[in-house]
């Protein structure tokens, strides 16, 4: 960004000002699954508090929203209804796969869970954790910032 | 000339609510059936958060199944770890040589978790109904809680601190003075929520009446909890069948009568504040150094001293670490009283150094079961208060 200091004019490029706005409000899907589920409350609760970094909005629809965080354990059963939703989110959309049992399936290596939801939708972050803390999640979701910032407008 | 008016004709409508949506606490699915805005019946799906908890549990050792089971009801997951502790120590012939020491520490361990359970229960409902900022404040109270389970284990939600034959470490340094803090600070940000909530003209309206269940009705879904001392069963397994001690303190057990989604409200806050009764309780009893564990070193590990300079101590802790401990062969049930009402371990050993079955009674699957009867015939924006009323978390239905 280059300043004139003489005429109220600021001058950038019409990506990094797209990224900026993108980055400043990623607005997440309510998507809690379980025990994560408590600790993205925690997050955007009172002494964490994610709205410092613009993420506070949690939107029920997934129309309405740029980021997924799956918190939580994935089933097999709940696997089809994830990319369901994922699928409805309008682009660009990132996602954040909280906690252990998300990204790999944690301790529960068995028959009902879905060993990572890497093999259902593609991840932005991971963040480990069982479950993370809040702060944890924050950096996740400030490192989500740091690669949208990185993103090019044109391929 | 006449004119006619086309026939009118009413159908339901079919509505398929979850299993992702933002308001029915994680994963529960009900397929209602509506007759313009009011619920003609509906229909509870569950399995959407299987774990397998209970199958995996039967590769692991008898200890270390307990981080598995506190991930199953994950608001109450002290509560879980201490009916699967002490279903295992009744088995194992061990209950009558737990310290005094350690039962009262896990009576006030126990009732912290209640406390911690019931601020997530009473934001997200009143969140649910519109009430944003009470979630606020109680996610504010239950940050201390959070600070106390850090300082036992250096963990927020599971701290695994309970274990079989007594506890994992002696209590650390101040725990007392954060326990005491908690103690004299939260009745007062009780009464804040109360002001916020209790005489609240919209929260009375969409509470009061809303969601009745019959005493019949309750006692027949097997409904436990602060869901049946909301209809007037004055249930309560602290009272009914005491474990760990609970028969030397002294609490109340509150119970309402109307059975609505209101009275559950009262119903738990009137418990936090009976917990806060017992805390004071156990915390004056409590020294802070003490046991902490059985000292039978076949089933606890020895002292790190110990260990380290004596020959028989490193072999206990080597068999310890390595193979674990037997539980005789046999089975047995034991029932606590959680945050959602009882719960239990049924658990079956073969003689191994494995369990050979676990099962857990959720209070919750119990409430989801009568969920459809709650919300039948009401209107459906009252189905969120409904399934908030009942807090049931799906953890515990599927595990």
């Amino acid at each position: 960004m280059a300043e004139f200091p003489d005429i109220p004019v600021l001058t950038t490029t019409v990506e990094k000002m797209t990224n900026w706005a993108r980055r400043s409000s990623i607005w997440p899907v309510t998507f809690g699954l379980a025990c994560c589920a408590i600790e993205m409350m925690a997050m955007s609760a009172s002494r964490y508090d994610i709205a410092r970094f613009g993420a506070e909005v949690f939107r029920g629809s997934p129309r309405q929203s740029d980021l997924m965080i799956v918190a939580g354990r994935l089933s097999r059963k709940m696997a089809p209804v994830l990319r369901r939703i994922y699928d409805q989110m309008p682009e660009p959309k990132y996602v954040i796969s909280m906690g252990a049992c998300a990204s790999v399936g944690g301790v529960f290596d068995n028959y009902a869970l879905v060993q990572g939801v890497d093999q259902i939708v593609p991840v932005d972050v991971f963040v480990p954790g069982c479950p993370p803390r809040p702060e944890s999640l924050i950096y996740g979701i400030v490192q989500l910032q740091k690669k949208i910032d990185r993103m090019k407008l044109t391929a | 000339m006449t004119t006619t008016t086309p026939e009118l004709r009413s159908e339901t409508m079919t509505v398929n609510m979850g299993p992702q949506h933002p308001s029915t606490h994680g994963v529960l699915r009900l397929i209602l059936q509506l007759s313009g805005e009011t619920v003609v019946s509906a229909d509870a799906t569950i399995g959407y958060l299987h774990t397998g908890i209970e199958k995996t549990a039967e590769q692991k050792k008898w200890q270390q199944v307990i981080p598995l089971v506190e991930r199953m009801d994950y608001l109450g997951a002290q509560s879980n770890s201490l009916a699967f502790v002490l279903a295992v120590e009744r088995l194992m012939g061990i209950e009558s040589k737990i310290p005094p020491r350690v039962r009262d520490i896990r009576v006030l361990i126990a009732e912290l978790q209640r406390i911690s359970s019931h601020l997530v229960w009473l934001g997200t409902h009143a969140l649910e109904i519109g009430a944003v900022s009470v979630m606020m404040y109680c996610f504010r109270e239950r940050e201390l809680l959070m600070n106390i389970n850090e300082m036992l284990a250096g963990f927020r939600m599971f701290p695994s601190y309970l274990r079989i034959g007594g506890l994992r470490e002696d209590l650390p340094p101040k725990f007392h003075e954060a326990v005491n803090a908690f103690v004299e600070r939260f009745p007062s940000k009780l009464t804040e929520y109360e002001d916020l909530l209790t005489k609240n003209q919209i929260w009375l309206k969409r509470t009061r009446g809303v969601g009745v269940i019959s005493r019949e009705d309750t006692i027949g879904y097997g409904l436990v909890g602060p869901l049946a001392r909301a209809v007037g069963v004055p249930y309560d397994v602290r009272k009914t069948f005491p474990y760990s001690g609970y028969d030397t303190f002294q609490f109340d057990v509150p119970v309402r009568e109307h059975g609505d989604v209101y009275a559950r409200y009262l119903v738990r806050i009137e418990e936090m504040r009976q917990s806060i009764r017992i805390i004071k309780q156990a915390i004056d009893r409590v020294p802070p150094r003490g046991p902490f564990d059985i000292e039978d070193y076949r089933i606890v590990p020895p002292p790190k001293d110990k260990v380290y300079t004596e020959m028989e101590g490193l072999i206990q802790h080597f068999l310890i670490y390595s193979q674990g401990f037997t539980v005789p062969p046999g089975d047995v049930y034991v029932p606590i009283e959680g945050p959602r009402g009882e719960h239990g371990f049924y658990i079956v050993s073969d003689g191994s150094n494995r369990p050979y079955r676990i099962k857990m009674r959720p209070a919750s699957l119990y409430a989801c079961q009568a969920v459809p009867k709650m919300i039948e015939r009401g209107m459906i924006a009252d189905v969120i208060a409904v399934i908030g009323s009942t807090d049931v978390v799906m953890g515990d239905v599927d595990r």
